[in-house]
């Protein structure tokens, strides 16, 4: 417990200057938002100043950031400049996102272990040189190159995938993005599964229920297993956040209407709230998955409790 | 640290290192990549990894502290003679060397200047006579425009993983020998630093400051990709400094000065330099990206994300388009890959 109110704390700092950070690179933009928002008209001082006025554009930095903060934390993300407020604009471009990174993320697990576990078990193998090759592939090939070629392949050569957009629903339109998006994860999750299992393979105690006879299934299954996937659970946990924030490129090619996209939209379009909005959120997503495997890992693994 | 005596420095030395040890793990496999580990799962690490080469290693000299740089020496030597036996190992270093070949010189590999003798009307025609390649949207030979495109991608690669390591030696040699409140500082910004999701912190930045080129590229990547090196750095001299070695240096009144950079920094480099190895290789597929997405590197700059950029809206009909550089690229990346996991296999005896 005093373990849990200890990460908690160290999180909060970081959660506070990585979010300003943020706010504060966006906000640097160069341009004035108020009058970019009025276009070639001129605009009268007064319209000026109480529209500074409303957004607290006339306050120091920090008393801004202040400001925003104490909106997210009662759900208020802010107003775009044309006063369309953000939260209402990312509240259905968040379900897109999030059912892609949960495919993404189930494949990384299933598929991920599973040739984890084929390649760790016999070591030198021929199952275990592909996995390694075929990894070690998947994670040089920059997503977006497998994207479009998995495009190409697979939804418009070959037919078996919807090619492009959200028509057909989860999780039939969101297979093959999902696949492209978990790749280099997958890869990494059946690499780590592998050497954890194969360190593990070696350990005392596995030598030890060789001796007391038991069955090599339940040595693997039972014993190995649980101990070698406690860094994937950790790479798992972490990665959720990493895929929520990696989507951009893979929203692009198959043209998902996702947070990705439109932060990518926003950013060029100078749209500072959108941006600090999903960014910030991204954050906390990111801080609470990393504190969520801590915490976690307290109960898969007693010695970290006791220690 | 101001010198104390042998005795002094030792108790502060040992009181200091429950605390700090406990945080981090010297890192065994690089796959488990310390970017993943959280503090929890450091501390079991730290107690069920098993030495690695670096470890046994060190401990091999025992007290005559200037036998450490020797056995670091002979780590390297065996390193080097695993890897003379390995195919990757050449494979990879072929293809790296044409590759920074191709970099450094490119005339002698194009035909053409970059964006140079472009004929507008050959736009985007497969390879046939006289261009192995095919041309490119603007009408250019393709091959040539792939040659100049390698040199973006091997100086951004090369240049960030260099600074990126010259930040994470620094910061986790000082960080992990002195521990205490400096420690913790570094620690916390590494974290903050962690917490930037790549693609949209990068993109933030370029597009707030339009304009920039090669070595502006260079500074944003650096900014968002010094932490990893840095955790696994400060991990290992954590790991290292508590050895019998350096508290032999210390009795014989080795400065702290000389003690982390004649005795720590060569006995915990290895793990590092291996992940800047795949690190150079990461840093190329990310700026590639950064192009591809219209916020990297802007044309007449020349290299192998803009131009897959570019196919992007062509390649169903010109396939050629997207394959050749997406070729070069991924040739380049894996070698780096590759090459990193060689290296580390050779200097992890464990796998032997």
């Amino acid at each position: 417990m005093r373990y849990a109110v200890q990460r908690l704390i160290q999180a909060v700092p970081v959660f506070v200057v990585t979010t300003f950070l943020i706010y504060t690179m966006v906000f640097a933009l160069p341009g004035d938002p108020i009058l970019a928002l009025a276009g070639d008209k001129p605009v009268p001082e007064q319209v000026l100043d109480v529209l500074r006025e409303r957004y607290h554009l006339n306050d120091p930095l920090l008393v801004q950031y202040g400001y925003y903060m104490l909106g997210v934390f009662r759900g208020d993300l802010g107003e775009t400049f044309t006063g369309q407020p953000v939260s209402e604009l990312l509240q259905d471009r968040w379900a897109v996102t999030a059912q892609l990174a949960v495919t993404a993320w189930i494949f990384e697990l299933v598929v991920g272990i599973g040739l984890g576990v084929l390649a760790g078990l016999r070591r030198g193998g021929a199952a275990d040189t592909a996995v390694l090759a075929g990894t070690t592939f998947v994670i040089a090939v920059p997503v977006f190159v497998v994207g479009y070629t998995a495009q190409i392949l697979f939804g418009l050569n070959l037919g078996l995938f919807p090619t492009a957009g959200t028509d057909e629903g989860w999780p039939v339109s969101y297979l093959l993005p999902g696949m492209v998006l978990g790749s280099f994860g997958l890869a990494y999750v059946a690499r780590l599964t592998r050497t954890s299992l194969v360190e593990n393979l070696r350990a005392d105690y596995v030598r030890t229920a060789t001796a007391k006879g038991l069955g090599r299934r339940r040595i693997v299954g039972l014993h190995a297993l649980r101990n070698s996937l406690i860094p994937v659970v950790t790479y798992l946990g972490i990665d959720f956040g990493n895929l929520m924030a990696g989507a951009v490129v893979t929203e692009g090619i198959f043209n998902l209407p996702g947070i990705g996209q439109q932060v990518f939209q926003s950013i060029q379009l100078q749209e500072g709230p959108v941006v600090v909005g999903v960014v910030t959120l991204l954050v906390m997503i990111f801080i609470v998955a990393n504190l969520v495997v801590d915490l976690l890992y307290g109960v898969l693994d007693p010695r970290i409790r006791r220690a | 640290m101001p010198e104390f005596p042998p005795e002094a420095t030792d108790r502060t030395a040992s009181e200091r290192a429950p605390e700090t040890a406990s945080e981090t793990m010297p890192e065994t496999a690089f796959e488990t990549a310390s970017e993943t580990m959280p503090k929890a799962a450091q501390k079991t690490a730290q107690k069920s990894a098993p030495k690695t080469a670096y470890d046994t290693a060190a401990e091999d000299p025992g007290e005559d502290p200037g036998e450490a740089d020797k056995a670091g020496g002979s780590l390297w030597r065996d390193a080097w003679m695993e890897l003379r036996g390995r195919f990757v190992f050449w494979m990879s270093a072929v293809i790296l060397v044409v590759a920074g070949a191709m970099a450094a010189f490119p005339d002698v590999f194009a035909g053409m200047g970059p964006n140079e003798s472009c004929d507008l009307r050959m736009s985007k025609h497969g390879p046939g006579d006289g261009a192995v390649f095919g041309y490119d949207i603007q009408g250019c030979d393709y091959w040539s425009q792939i040659v100049h495109g390698t040199r973006a991608s091997i100086m951004i690669g090369v240049a960030v993983t260099v600074f990126a390591l010259l930040i994470a030696v620094a910061l986790g040699l000082f960080g992990g020998y002195y521990g205490g409140v400096l420690d913790a500082l570094i620690s916390r910004i590494t974290d903050v630093f962690f917490g930037i999701p790549f693609v949209l912190g990068a993109t933030v930045v370029l597009v707030a400051f339009p304009g920039h080129g090669m070595w502006a590229m260079t500074l944003v990547l650096v900014l968002l990709g010094w932490t990893t090196m840095t955790r696994l750095m400060r991990g290992q001299v954590i790991a290292v400094k508590d050895m019998d070695f350096v508290a032999a240096a210390r009795m014989l009144g080795a400065g702290d000065r000389r003690i982390m950079f004649r005795h720590i920094l060569p006995n915990a480099i290895a793990p590092v330099f291996v992940v800047a190895m795949l690190n150079v290789g990461n840093v190329i597929a990310g700026e590639a990206t950064l192009d591809y997405l219209g916020v990297g590197l802007q044309y007449p700059d020349v290299s192998w994300g803009l131009q897959l950029n570019v196919a992007q809206t062509f390649f169903a009909e010109y396939p050629h388009l997207l394959v050749f550089p997406a070729l070069f690229l991924t040739a380049t990346v894996l070698s780096f890959l590759m090459l990193g996991d060689v290296v580390r296999d050779a200097l992890d005896p464990k796998l032997r």
